[in-house]
């Protein structure tokens, strides 16, 4: 056979360079051979010697979690002990119990075991090697876990044990504030390489400031060095660092205002927002109805989970900053003062209401059929009349509106550490076109002034919008008053700077006589709201935002009384105040979903809340947590 | 080029012929291998057939029999094979990718029916016989040329920088040395081995930013155990305590205190070494290191005396694979290099690794049953 010659060429590199490769390759094995002589052989002994003091195991600890109090120092979230029940199955085979089965069953006969429970501990025994304790029960009560310590010469392989779980003391009404914990996910776990996700008992923040401020509240991860036997069981703790427990966190939320706003809203579905004008403390921020936060902590169970998932009323959300709401007249301040500050209509000047404004082809409605007659600025919102605002609107120009309305705070997050919470929005003629490819019409612009058409906010949007108005400075919203581990002292009572937003004094004399007029002087939209007591008051303005649009076909039959629709189809009602009147403190805003008129559902609600509020004066009373200087916005990142 | 070669058919030869042709003496020793892999399994488990032992039992006695399929067919299949089994492979690892942005994380498996596959297992086996083939068909002179160098650079670095992604740092490493090992036996000059040295190492800071967190931290922790007592680090030093305490004669079957206490990570899959050294000593851990090097030694010899080029480079990449295996998972147990996940082949547990060993074999078995068959230049598929 001819074999090519640039094949035997070819075969002598091959082979050359193969004996290279195993010189090369023998010459690594030789590296594992005088390894494992060095191992074996010269350090034999020390390491023989290290192998028998090798009874020792590192556990993690789960730090202590930081609480959550509010500005008092109520609790709202806090720790408390969990009697549980373990199982270590190889415990139980050694004492002569042949499956987990049969050890359930033992402990079934002393503590009540759900089937739910049985089975979820079969899975867990089965997925994990025998030595790996099972959590089988857990938020024993004293009794329970009492009888088991009892019983545990006849329970083989049980092991009782007392862990920490999150507690939620105060219940539903600040279940979107504090949030709750839960179980860590595998996307979380994957996020996060902190050796506390890895650990089964460990619990992050799920939702609201649980969530936001988890990585503060977590701690740092502790280690227990333990002596075990030849077969493995624990036999004592050399070593023990706790690692460090959470910071706290005090809430500028008063607990008991929280409380008493939300007993405003029974059966009803909405928010409300109570800021401290001067500090800009969130003293309130309530959305209805809530959920018990403590359902979360060992996994929520499926009926309570279908019952609040499919609950119209929508527990869940939390509606104080994620309900994006149209602000209906409660804007009609921000155009009154824009049109002031921008010189274009003097606050004296009267415009005529007839009960409609007509625009080329279309006709604007008042919500009075007959018309106001003759309206300056301060009876214009006094009686909340639609035709003057349109009227001022038309002047102003979308784009100055809006230039106003963000300077008041709406259109953009407020930016509390809290998850979820939307932007609202501001229509200017550039977004409109950058949306819809369309431009602005001037009617738009008309149904912006009374804060209808594309205009979103939120209930706290529309309290610091109030808060801004109300004393002329950016109030900056804030919910956090301080975290460390060591934040129960009293703090020093030192006001917050707070910026001017530069508007005419005089101006806001003016919107604040209309919003007095409105809520103190007969004929106003809200006489049934005064608030009534020794030097209290105040001063505010209703809204009842449209959910549908009203046919023309309506308008000739008759429109439907709001009674009459559907709950869903149904106005919402908007209430926003500012009190005292002359000497502002709280600014607070009500919105009730579906609840009719402003001057109906949310006036009176509103003026409970200021009552108690101007009652008890939480911004005077001495509060716990230094101060802290940054603003709400630089809060609870990371 | 024409075709210079005079190609005689040999004669047709039957089953049986080739059966009786394998090579007994390496079948006996993976049996061997396997065994000492069955009793570690089985102590691993406190001397228990479940829930490894029996398993790996059952995939070695499938293995084998894949061995067996893959040395009587031809090599001329092999080779029509190569390219077509390459881009297969290709379109796998990409597959998993895709399916791995859906899935979120290190996805590194296909769920084809009842069967998970991990294309980068296949990779494995693919990329030798797609190397093998393209450089069967080129002269010493040829192979130097740069033009003749980029496909094979391509072949081997588009499915390491795949795998890399998943992120699998032990399979691409196996790739990467795996390829390259190739490339240096096809007989490449001296000066682009040197070159391409020189250029790793400069390229090693760079590499740095593309590794994922815990890789580094791998790293990092190898040059430094302290760094981390409580990961890796901690690992690595138990598993040195561990095989330390064997001592020469190792501590009996069943008794490793170290390992059964349960100091060591994943020690029935790749810290599986280090109990076999602390129950059997430097004679267990040396004899099994010795017997890998028996069947490299056999490896070596069939890729030697084989006729064809294509042939000769398959089985040296088989053997290199498993030397990379073998050499890299004792390294690792015993703080030599760094932690990355491969396994102890044919004695850790785990189906996959098994299967991609057990067909290298079978290919290595073929190569010494058709070393007298001439192959030609150009076989089938893409050529």
């Amino acid at each position: 056979m001819a074999r090519d010659v640039r094949d035997t060429a070819r075969q002598a590199v091959f082979t050359r360079r193969a004996a290279i490769a195993s010189i090369g390759a023998m010459g690594l094995f030789g590296t594992v051979f005088w390894r494992l002589y060095g191992l074996q052989v010269q350090q034999a002994e020390e390491f023989g010697i290290l192998a028998e003091e090798n009874r020792v195991n590192v556990r993690l600890l789960v730090p202590q979690r930081g609480r959550i109090l509010d500005r008092f120092g109520v609790e709202l979230a806090a720790n408390r002990q969990n009697f549980r029940v373990l199982l270590v199955p190889e415990d139980a085979r050694n004492e002569g119990i042949s499956n987990v089965d049969e050890a359930l069953n033992l402990l079934a006969q002393i503590v009540d075991l759900s089937d739910y429970r049985r089975r979820r501990a079969m899975r867990e025994a089965a997925r994990n090697r025998p030595f790996v304790p099972i959590t089988v029960k857990e938020n024993l009560d004293w009794e329970e876990f009492a009888r088991v310590n009892l019983n545990l010469p006849d329970l083989p392989g049980i092991v009782p044990d007392v862990g920490q779980n999150r507690y939620y003391p105060v219940g539903d009404h600040l279940s979107h504030i504090v949030g709750h914990v839960g179980r860590v996910t595998e996307q979380e776990q994957l996020r996060d390489n902190d050796p506390l996700m890895r650990l089964p008992d460990f619990r992050i923040g799920k939702l609201g400031v649980e969530r936001e401020l988890d990585r503060e509240l977590r701690g740092q991860v502790g280690t227990s060095q333990v002596e075990v036997n030849a077969v493995g069981r624990v036999i004592r703790e050399l070593q023990r660092n706790e690692g460090e427990p959470g910071n706290n966190a005090v809430l500028t939320i008063d607990e008991e205002l929280q409380r008493y706003t939300a007993a405003q809203f029974e059966g009803e579905s909405g928010a409300a927002a109570v800021i401290d004008v001067h500090s800009g403390d969130i003293l309130a921020l309530v959305s209805e109805p809530g959920f018990d936060p403590n359902l979360f902590t060992f996994g929520i169970s499926e009926d309570d989970w279908a019952a609040l998932r499919d609950n119209e009323l929508n527990p869940m959300a939390n509606k104080a900053i994620s309900g994006q709401y149209p602000p209906g007249s409660t804007f009609k301040m921000v155009v009154a003062l824009a049109a002031l500050e921008e010189g274009i209509i003097s606050p004296r000047e009267q415009v005529l209401c007839s009960g409609h404004i007509t625009l080329g082809d279309r006709d604007f409605h008042c919500w009075r059929r007959r018309g106001h007659g003759a309206m300056n600025m301060r009876n214009g919102i006094k009686h909340s009349c639609d035709v003057y605002f349109y009227e001022v609107a038309r002047r102003l120009g979308i784009d100055r509106i809006a230039a106003m309305a963000d300077r008041l705070g709406l259109g953009y997050e407020t930016g509390i550490p809290l998850p979820g919470e939307r932007s609202g929005l501001v229509p200017t003629a550039g977004w409109k076109i950058a949306t819809y490819g369309e431009s602005w019409q001037l009617g738009e612009t008309l149904i912006t002034g009374i804060g209808q058409g594309f205009m979103l906010t939120t209930p706290l949007q529309l309290a610091l919008m109030t808060a801004r108005l109300a004393t002329g400075n950016e109030v900056i919203p804030r919910l956090v008053r301080a975290m460390g581990t060591n934040v129960e002292g009293i703090a020093e009572a030192s006001p917050l700077p707070q910026l001017p937003l530069g508007f005419d004094p005089s101006h806001l004399a003016i919107v604040h006589e209309g919003m007095n007029a409105v809520v103190n002087e007969l004929g106003g939209t809200a006489t049934r709201s005064a608030v009534t007591g020794e030097g209290m008051s105040m001063a505010g303005k209703t809204g009842t935002a449209q959910v549908r649009n009203i046919s023309s076909a309506e308008r000739i039959t008759g429109v439907l009384d709001n009674e009459d629709l559907p709950w869903r189809l149904r106005d919402h009602a908007l209430f926003v105040g500012f009190g005292p009147v002359e000497a502002p403190k709280y600014a607070v805003a009500v919105v009730v979903e579906h609840g009719g008129s402003g001057s109906r559902a949310a006036g009176p609600r509103a003026r409970d809340i200021m009552q108690f509020a101007l009652t008890r004066d939480p911004g005077a009373m001495p509060a716990i947590g230094n101060m802290v200087q940054t603003s709400g916005n630089d809060e609870g990142q990371g | 080029m024409t075709e210079a070669y005079n190609v005689t058919t040999p004669p047709r030869r039957g089953l049986l012929n080739k059966i009786a042709d394998l090579n007994w003496g390496l079948l006996f020793l993976i049996c061997m291998i396997a065994t000492v892999g069955f009793g570690m399994l089985y102590s691993v488990a406190d001397g228990s057939w479940d829930p490894w032992a029996s398993r790996q039992i059952v995939r070695f006695a499938l293995g084998l029999a894949v061995l067996l399929v893959v040395a009587v067919i031809d090599l001329r299949v092999w080779m029509s094979l190569a390219y077509p089994a390459y881009i297969l492979s290709l379109l796998l690892l990409i597959a998993v990718e895709v399916a791995g942005e859906i899935g979120m994380g290190a996805q590194r498996w296909l769920v084809l029916g009842p069967v998970n596959l991990q294309p980068s297992e296949l990779m494995k086996i693919a990329l030798v016989l797609a190397l093998a083939r393209y450089f069967h068909g080129l002269t010493v002179d040829e192979v130097s040329r740069p033009f003749r160098l980029i496909p094979p650079l391509l072949m081997i670095l588009i499915p390491v920088s795949l795998v890399i992604r998943q992120p699998d740092l032990g399979t691409s490493l196996l790739l990467l040395a795996g390829g390259f090992g190739i490339v240096f036996l096809a007989g490449i000059n001296w000066w682009y081995i040197i070159g391409s040295i020189a250029v790793g190492v400069a390229a090693i800071p760079i590499g740095w930013q593309f590794l994922a967190d815990y890789q580094k931290n791998r790293v990092l922790t190898f040059l430094n155990p302290e760094r981390d007592p409580l990961g890796a680090g901690y690992h690595i030093l138990q598993s040195k305590i561990a095989i330390g305490a064997g001592g020469v004669f190792g501590q009996g079957f069943l008794q490793g205190t170290q390992s059964h206490l349960n100091f060591l990570p994943e020690k029935q899959t790749d810290f599986i070494f280090t109990m076999l050294a602390e129950e059997f000593g430097l004679a267990g851990a040396a004899g099994l290191i010795s017997l890998y090097i028996a069947i490299l030694a056999i490896g070596v010899l069939t890729a030697m005396s084989a006729r064809a080029q294509f042939g000769r480079l398959v089985a040296m990449g088989v053997c290199i694979t498993l030397f990379l295996y073998v050499f890299i998972n004792a390294a690792m147990v015993m703080g030599l290099v760094p932690v990355v996940g491969v396994p102890m082949p044919l004695v850790s547990y785990g189906g996959t690794s098994m299967m991609t060993i057990m067909f290298g074999f079978g290919l290595l078995m073929s190569v010494h049953v058709h070393r007298d068959v001439d192959v030609p230049r150009r076989t089938g598929a893409f050529w």
